[in-house]
């Protein structure tokens, strides 16, 4: 059943090691990006804050698959943007990055925003009281707290943005969802047995994710 | 690779059980349409086609399905004792061909179904009722690529995942730069753009993608014919009485001249040379 495996004609790991680079790249990405999001979608400036909002209902509603070929169709044929990569294998890795960042930044933002409301009033306040510009409010006194309460909404997050990586298939990056279409495409007689072992191999991914960070999320929860 | 083996089988086993449940439904269905139709031969054939392919198989907007493979369906469908307005057209995505076919969703699929032994073991063939070659689309206007050697600096187009982005990474041109997309019209984008140079896939995908009326006069067939992709009709294994009256069908369609006329109207626009009928191989 699965003796394609031993032909050496696939390179699983090889696969899903594109398929972790992928999310590692795009989690610091968008933890940063979504940070800049909620600090925008709390600040004082009604601009900033109508960009914050405006951006995040937009891409977050927006399915990622068409952001990823948007980058690819939009940015890279049409435009001509190719974000420093020489051949197509590494612009579309750029591009895949750059979609995944951008739409998972807004969930980064929202789960943020979320752990924002979860810091006392008073703490700001008092932090204001002393004297404290809002910048100095947010990045000292209330992103530490809030960063505490939302590490398993976060885990959640980056559970789906590995699942999502396998989006980025569509603009020809080698991660693990090209070779299981490589895979299905040879291997008519033992469709499941493909499927079976992508499945697994995400598994292998996500499972322990999930499970280090639930501790961690118990470990720093704040207590009150 | 032995864990890796058994957990990818328990996987399996998962994925089996969940597609079990939620695809029960659908042949039982058809049993009982057949049944209320009077029992007997039920009065609809159901056909796998490609809704994607001009000059193969494709739906138009106002829901008509025209090109090479739904002629040749639409002949051996005759041939079977099944008028046109008998047939459902089923769309069969590249994936699910299989399935569809052992599952008994249609009867037989005819959608530039590539004859090969992985495949037979799950289906039989009927046919071949088409032999195409790897080939290249290029701008009209662009003569630099004449041999296979030629590609290897060239920027290139396919479909993800497909047999020729395969060949290509594989053995026809290692270095040259591919670019995988979803579809041939996102590569057709590329082309026109000069993002890329050529798309590379069955001669037969290319000629109907370069016969569409928007494309008249703007792309080009090579002619390099790098591999040989038999079209077979796919059918339900070990069905032996449908596979012997395909292929007298399909025998016919060629002996008198539906076969050469099917190739003229829906690939002929783009200047293309097929390749005369194959001989039926699987069979009788």
């Amino acid at each position: 059943m699965f003796d394609f495996l031993d032909s050496g004609q696939y390179d699983l790991l090889g696969a899903f090691w594109v398929t972790v680079q992928l999310t590692l790249y795009s989690a610091v990405g968008s933890l940063i990006w979504g940070t800049v999001l909620a600090g925008m979608r709390v600040s004082p400036v009604p601009l900033l804050r109508g960009f914050g909002t405006a951006y995040v209902n937009l891409v977050r509603n927006t399915p990622l698959t068409l952001l990823i070929i948007g980058c690819s169709l939009g940015l890279n044929q049409t435009m001509g943007v190719t974000l420093g990569g020489g051949t197509f294998k590494e612009t579309g890795f750029r591009l895949a990055v750059l979609g995944l960042i951008a739409y998972t930044g807004t969930f980064v933002c929202e789960a943020l925003r979320s752990g924002i409301n979860t810091v006392p009033v008073g703490q700001a306040e008092a932090a204001r009281a002393l004297g404290l510009s809002f910048t100095q409010v947010l990045t000292l006194i209330v992103l530490p707290q809030a960063w505490r309460a939302v590490v398993a909404p976060l885990a959640n997050v980056l559970i789906a943005l590995t699942k999502n990586t396998t989006v980025a298939a569509a603009i020809g990056v080698a991660e693990a969802a090209l070779l299981m279409k490589e895979m299905v495409e040879n291997e008519a007689d033992a469709l499941f047995a493909v499927f079976g072992i992508f499945a697994l191999g995400f598994c292998l991914l996500t499972l322990p994710t999930g499970l280090l960070l639930g501790w961690v999320a118990k470990r720093v929860a704040v207590k009150r | 690779m032995k864990v890796l083996k058994v957990g990818a089988a328990a996987a399996t086993a998962v994925v089996l059980a969940l597609t079990a449940t939620a695809c029960g439904g659908g042949s039982k269905d058809s049993a009982s349409d057949a049944g209320a139709s009077g029992g007997g031969k039920s009065d609809k054939i159901v056909i796998g086609i490609k809704f994607d392919q001009p000059g193969l198989g494709l739906k138009t907007p106002d829901g008509k399905y025209t090109g090479f493979d739904v002629d040749v369906a639409t002949y051996v469908a005759k041939e079977l004792g099944y008028q046109p307005d008998q047939i459902e057209w089923k769309q069969a995505v590249s994936a699910e061909r299989e399935n569809l076919i052992s599952n008994g969703d249609v009867k037989f699929i005819a959608a530039t179904y590539s004859i090969n032994d992985k495949r037979k073991a799950k289906v039989d063939f009927a046919g071949p009722y088409f032999l195409a070659h790897q080939d290249l689309l290029v701008r009209t206007d662009d003569s630099s690529i004449t041999k296979v050697e030629d590609l290897n600096k060239k920027k290139l187009c396919s479909v993800t995942g497909s047999t020729s982005a395969q060949n290509v990474k594989k053995d026809l041109a290692k270095d040259a730069d591919l670019q995988e997309l979803p579809g041939y019209s996102e590569c057709l984008t590329g082309l026109e753009n000069k993002a890329v140079d050529a798309l590379t896939t069955d001669d037969s995908i290319l000629a109907g993608y370069a016969a569409q009326e928007k494309n008249k006069g703007k792309f080009k067939l090579v002619g390099l014919k790098m591999s040989n992709e038999n079209y077979g009709i796919g059918l339900k294994k070990g069905d032996k009485e449908l596979q012997t009256k395909i292929n007298a069908a399909l025998r016919k369609m060629v002996s008198d001249g539906s076969w050469e006329a099917a190739v003229k109207k829906n690939l002929g626009p783009a200047d293309y040379k097929n390749e005369p009928a194959p001989q039926i191989t699987e069979g009788s």
